[in-house]
């Protein structure tokens, strides 16, 4: 599969996430947010620059019980709970905000 | 609880039966298979580290292993039993955890 | 609720020469999903896994030593290290990254998951628990 950004061919696996990880940006997290029906808000890029930023640190895609904990942590109660984040990912918070970060599928996600 | 260990590799290419003779528990069984049947012979450098390790550990052998490599029973230190696959399952149905070492 | 089991996956390869390692870790991840009660164990060459100062760009594969810093978050947090295996290879505690885990019901307090323990005591571990994965 493919997805075309900017007049460049992306390639996703047969679920859509990226390829190649490097070739990740704002336009492509966009492009890929269109194809998931998704309108991003700050609140949006807010997980998705909270997913980016984790994979950096443990090189790793949180699971979702995971990323609710340390979303939690970080910026506050009220958004680290699972209604908060499915609200603004209706097909799974880690699946939908790591597709769009850029990131694998991730571990744990069974 | 009973443990049943079992080690596939050479003791002379790896410390794998060495590790799992460290860690088992006085009244553990080890289970020698595949190239772990080596470990099962007189006369190597290893042979003793599992002679005296039989006051602690039972020990068995896979047949079948052996034969395929051309072991004859006669060269296999004393002590340690020799089972069949239906051995190898009672084995493990008589533990409570088998720990596979690799 | 089903009745929580205690496993402990051993880990006794060095993490890059085998798929071993990388393995054990993902299956520790994916395990973790099923809140069983989960220990780590780092003998013989299993302690390489866990060094500081991992770099593998050299090599083109993945440096994964930094995901066992993300075990706390998946509540794995008892990771025991042989004392036994860290002399032998001229090892320290301050040669390993530090793993740590936060306490939710102690104000998040910062606590290290690592334990150095002998090789008698690590045959104890391993004799209590209900289901050992050995790599």
């Amino acid at each position: 599969m493919a997805l075309e950004v900017g007049g460049k061919n992306i390639e996703t696996d047969e679920e859509g996430y990226l390829e190649n990880r490097d070739e990740w940006d704002i336009d492509i997290a966009k492009a890929i947010a269109v194809a998931e029906n998704l309108e991003m808000s700050d609140s949006h890029w807010e997980v998705v620059n909270f997913l980016r930023e984790y994979y950096e640190e443990y090189q790793i895609a949180p699971a979702v019980r995971v990323l609710t904990k340390a979303i939690g942590k970080k910026l506050g109660k009220d958004k680290g709970n699972s209604k908060y984040l499915y609200e603004l990912f209706p097909y799974g918070p880690a699946k939908q905000a790591c597709k769009i970060a850029g990131l694998p599928k991730p571990t744990g996600c069974v | 609880m009973s443990q049943l260990h079992t080690v596939n590799k050479s003791p002379l290419e790896r410390n794998t039966l060495e590790s799992a003779i460290i860690h088992a528990i006085k009244g553990n069984a080890l289970l020698m298979i595949e190239d772990g049947v080596y470990g099962a012979m007189q006369g190597t450098h290893k042979s003793a580290m599992v002679s005296d390790a039989m006051d602690n550990i039972s020990f068995y052998v896979m047949g079948p292993d052996l034969k395929a490599r051309g072991i004859d029973e006669a060269r296999i230190i004393e002590g340690i039993k020799i089972v069949d696959y239906s051995g190898f399952v009672a084995l493990v149905a008589e533990h409570d955890v088998t720990q596979s070492w690799l | 609720m089903p009745e929580t089991k205690k496993f402990l996956y051993v880990n006794r390869k060095a993490p890059y020469g085998t798929i071993y390692a990388l393995e054990a870790l993902e299956v520790v991840l994916i395990g973790a999903a099923f809140e069983q009660d989960v220990s780590l164990a780092f003998l013989d060459d299993g302690v390489y896994q866990i060094t500081k100062g991992q770099d593998t760009k050299g090599i083109g594969m993945k440096n994964f030593s930094p995901t066992y810093k993300a075990l706390g978050d998946y509540d794995v947090n008892k990771i025991y290290v042989e004392q036994e295996s860290l002399d032998a290879r001229g090892l320290t505690l301050d040669d390993l990254l530090p793993l740590t885990w936060e306490d939710e019901d102690d104000d998040w307090a910062e606590k290290d998951s690592i334990k150095v323990i002998s090789a008698a005591e690590m045959a104890k571990i391993m004799e209590q628990s209900d289901v050992v994965f050995s790599f």
